[in-house]
């Protein structure tokens, strides 16, 4: 049976629907994000959860029992649940080790055994040696790292996070990303991520819930989402990628000014005429000097090099398909470098080519 | 909408009605009850006397018709008509002369190089924590004619047989009242000046004008709007002043609208033409509010460009002087010589006689506290009345304060209006709001300590309303939504982090409302009983006997009382805590 299980959830506010009809089940010991831009609903959807928000209709269910429904929410403090929030949310007028241990004494633990756990999880986070510290003598990720321990220290049912590292430098960021992951394989508390940073999504979960606009987009782990995207939304989203507009002609595949053979792409042919669109990532496409050798002729089409940018990492090109108006872009090796206005092959991997809708 | 459900509905979904309102019960936050607690005792406090007001000035005597009669009667005599027209006047002169005093002052002690500027402000802050019927009182030492100081000075240096100055007059009363009243002006001035940059100085400079026709062309102007805000605050706080004008203005022969309020409140009361008559000062005050947060939220244009620019103080050169001259002046009219004469009075046999060894005694104290039947009674009850009242306001406004800003009601910027509505109702009008809804059956509470503390909680209220919400601003909702998923109820997150959190600004508001319930008058002298008189209260009655040592001498009780609450909130909050938040 599923752990948590999200049932046609909705929220509303006046005419608005922040969040539109939510279907979302967690496993036991599931790490999953809701990934998406700013308003699209996943922070509303998280505080649902918490119990902080009524829902406007649907339900969520923890261990097969209704946690809210528009009939009743059962308060927070009585979900079991606990919760990182985006300002960290540390008591300023309590040591790290008493923010630590409040969770543990609302449980009415015996007090050594308060005392034992709290040690532990400060060890956990490498956070023990500040045990009396105030929280405003601490730095941004020591806060982090308290909020941290303070929400895993009590042993959820499950453990929410609301943008932890949001007010974090790019650097800590990473390092945090990391952090949670590592703490999540030690613990396996089911966990709901809330972020608008893919990378932090990617990094840390098992499973991501791209939503926009109130709605889940698609569901899948990491892997798949960005190499199988089902939207143009969760393809635009989860990285860069181009967007080809096709037309099914009988065993090719026409585009803009040239065409692919259709039986590569990876889904059951559509019906001759039909309008398909494809998501190629920039990475999928290959420059070449030369023309291609035998049998790989088809999926090789002649083009210019319009722009370029170098990033350190890799180049970025943009390239025009010869007889075509749609623009392409395209990144290389650092050791690949092209002139704008330079005469290309553009390759295309057909294992990568996704049709979406 | 939900056709397309691909999770198939749990059983547990389909529970019966009856099943839901269990849950919902079983669900409720305990909390709930004491919002319905709290909303009731706010209808208790300010709805109920406020409408009662109204009833009653509209109501004939005993028989409860509707009737205009009340108003007739109010303002059916030249006498009774001229009082609010005095008032109206009194409001005016002394605003203008806080106006007067104040402004250079704040100027001087905001942008110039004057030295003395924490002297100055010193002296703001003693004329604003001085009760100011004291300041009358001593004014009174100072000025009465022929035995006052003043005059005992002139006579005896110009031989005249004349006095030279007379405080039982208008333009005595007007600016006895001024010499407590400009430290609101001071303070919304210098407020705004400490808002303006320098550039817009430097700019008037660099296209050719001076030191002197930039601060009347271009600051003065700039922050005209916040001291015209300070100015109707002076004014309305003259028109409802009820201790100078009784002390002075009544042997002045001088009525004003408190003290014919007042009198229709001797016997045999006349309640109903005292709510009528005091229709006008409500509405004026509310008007006036009005246009003062009209002009506050306008800020002057100063806050367009905030503190951002840099500021640099004008060097005055000579002139420095006489700026520290003219706040040296204010001080010793404010302050220093009405808390002497004071101070003399209470230590002295018989005041007229001077500052001289043979004449000093702690007689007047002794008196007061172990002879006088009153005084003891007194001192005890203005401690129970101004902890009580303090404690409950505090509480009752934090509670208030935390229900709007977590949004745990509906319309609860109701609440918040509640709360601050007694702020535009001036202390003697919602002593006769009381005095309407509670004083008789069902609940003839007339003489109890319960009115009193009912009246003085409800009249400061939006002072420690405006403190609360100030400090629930500051916390953010989630420090107490991470107590709550942790297991924590509402209750325990209020314990554990938001009192503690509060703490200080929960002091500073106790204090606040503490410090200006010990003074309080124009409410408790219209509720009072025999059993519940006030140091205020008696401080009145004395000043009706004109036994000025012993009066003076109950005067220093008070003194000391403030001096000491004061300086325990400046050790524990901060120096200006009295005056951080201006006249709200």
């Amino acid at each position: 049976m599923a752990k948590l299980v999200l049932r046609n959830l909705y929220k509303r506010f006046g005419g608005f629907a922040a969040v539109d009809g939510v279907d979302l089940a967690l496993q036991e010991g599931e790490f999953v994000s809701l990934l998406g831009p700013s308003g699209c609903g996943k922070t509303t959807t998280l505080r649902m959860i918490a119990g902080f928000i009524p829902p406007s209709e649907g339900s969520i269910e923890m261990d097969g029992e209704i946690l809210s429904s528009p009939q009743a929410v059962m308060p927070p403090e009585r979900r079991r649940m606990s919760m990182i929030f985006q300002s960290y949310a540390i008591w300023p007028n309590m040591t790290v080790a008493e923010n630590v241990a409040f969770g543990l004494k609302l449980r009415k633990l015996p007090s050594d055994e308060v005392k034992r756990r709290t040690g532990e999880i400060l060890e956990v986070v490498r956070l023990n040696h500040l045990a009396g510290r105030y929280p405003a003598e601490l730095s941004g990720g020591q806060q982090q790292r308290v909020a941290l321990a303070r929400a895993i220290v009590v042993k959820p049912s499950v453990l929410l996070l609301d943008e932890p590292l949001s007010n974090l430098d790019a650097n800590l960021r990473e390092e945090m990303r990391f952090e949670i992951r590592r703490l999540h394989d030690e613990f396996r508390i089911t966990t709901v991520y809330v972020t608008h940073d893919q990378a932090e999504a990617m990094v840390t979960s098992d499973r991501i819930a791209v939503m926009n606009a109130g709605r889940i987009e698609q569901v899948d782990d990491p892997f798949a989402l960005y190499n199988r995207p089902r939207t143009r939304f969760v393809a635009g989203f989860i990285g860069r990628t181009n967007f080809l507009e096709a037309r099914l002609e009988g065993d090719r595949l026409g585009l803009d000014g040239f065409a692919l053979p259709a039986g590569l792409l990876g889904r059951p042919a559509a019906a001759a005429g039909e309008k398909i669109l494809l998501s190629v990532r920039p990475q999928s496409i290959t420059l070449h000097r030369t023309p291609p050798a035998n049998g790989e002729a088809e999926i090789a089409v002649p083009a210019q090099v319009v722009e370029c940018a170098y990033l350190g990492e890799h180049w970025d090109y943009v390239v025009l398909p010869e007889g075509s108006g749609t623009k392409l872009r395209v990144t290389a090796a650092p050791a690949q470098r092209h002139q704008p206005g330079e005469a290309v092959w553009v390759r295309f991997d057909p294992a990568q080519i996704v049709a979406i809708t | 909408m939900s056709t397309t459900t691909t999770i198939p509905k749990a059983a547990a979904g389909t529970a019966t009605t009856s099943g839901t309102l269990m849950r919902r019960l079983r669900y409720l936050e305990p909390a709930t009850l004491l919002w319905i607690v709290l909303i009731g005792a706010l209808f208790f406090l300010v709805v109920w006397p406020v409408a009662e007001l109204l009833i009653t000035s509209l109501q004939a005597r005993r028989t409860g018709v509707f009737t205009l009669s009340n108003y007739l009667a109010a303002y059916g005599r030249q006498r009774y008509v001229d009082a609010l027209l005095n008032s109206l006047a009194l409001g005016a002169a002394s605003a203008g002369i806080c106006a007067v005093l104040a402004v250079p002052m704040a100027w001087a002690c905001s942008r110039t190089d004057m030295p003395g500027r924490g002297f100055a402000w010193l002296t703001v802050l003693a004329a604003f924590i001085i009760p100011p019927y004291l300041g009358a009182i001593g004014w009174i030492l100072l000025a009465g004619p022929n035995s006052g100081w003043i005059n005992q000075a002139w006579m005896w240096l110009t031989g005249s047989e004349e006095s030279l100055v007379n405080v039982y007059t208008f333009w005595g009363l007007a600016l006895v009242i001024a010499l407590h009243s400009y430290p609101f002006i001071f303070i919304f001035a210098k407020s705004a000046l400490d808002l303006i940059s320098s550039e817009m100085e430097d700019a008037a400079n660099i296209l050719g004008a001076g030191t002197w026709l930039t601060t009347l062309r271009i600051t003065l102007p700039l922050v005209w709007p916040t001291i015209l805000a300070g100015i109707i605050l002076v004014f309305l706080e003259t028109i409802a002043l009820f201790g100078s004008p009784a002390i002075i203005g009544i042997p002045a022969r001088l009525n004003v609208v408190t003290t014919q309020l007042w009198q229709f409140f001797e016997a045999p009361v006349r309640a109903e033409v005292a709510a009528a008559y005091a229709m006008p000062l409500l509405l004026i005050t509310a008007a006036l509010i009005g246009v003062q947060r009209l002009l506050l939220a306008r800020k002057g244009y100063v806050s367009q460009t905030g503190k951002g620019g840099e500021r640099r103080l004008i060097a005055l050169g000579p002139w420095r002087w006489a700026m520290f001259g003219w706040c040296v002046f204010v001080c010793l009219l404010s302050v220093v010589a009405p808390m002497i004469a004071l101070i003399q009075a209470s230590f002295a046999k018989a005041w007229g006689r001077g500052f001289s060894f043979d004449n000093l005694t702690i007689g007047n104290y002794t008196y007061l506290l172990f002879n006088h039947d009153a005084a003891w009674g007194a001192v005890v009850n203005t401690f129970v009345f101004s902890s009580i009242s303090a404690t409950v306001a505090v509480a009752l406004a934090l509670a208030i304060a935390y229900i709007v800003k977590r949004r745990l009601i509906p319309f609860g910027s109701a609440l918040a209006f509640l709360c601050m509505a007694p702020f535009v109702i001036p202390g003697i009008v919602m002593a006769i709001g009381f005095y309407a809804a509670y004083a008789g059956p069902p609940l003839t509470l007339y003489g109890t300590a319960t009115l009193m503390v009912l009246a003085f909680t409800t009249r400061f209220l939006p002072i420690a309303y405006a403190n609360g919400a100030a400090g629930m601003q500051m916390i953010h909702p989630e420090m107490e939504e991470a107590v709550r998923i942790l297991g924590g109820g509402r209750l325990t997150a209020i314990r554990a982090v938001v009192a503690p959190l509060l703490k200080k600004a929960l002091l500073g508001g106790w204090l606040l409302v503490f410090i200006l319930a010990t003074r309080e008058l124009s409410a408790a002298i219209f509720l009072v009983g025999p059993e519940t008189r006030t140091i205020s209260v008696l401080l009145y009655d004395l000043s009706e006997e004109g036994n000025f040592e012993v009066l003076s001498a109950l005067g220093g009780i008070l003194l000391v009382i403030t001096l000491v609450f004061v300086g325990v909130g400046m050790k524990l909050i901060g120096r200006d805590f009295m005056l951080r938040r201006g006249g709200d």
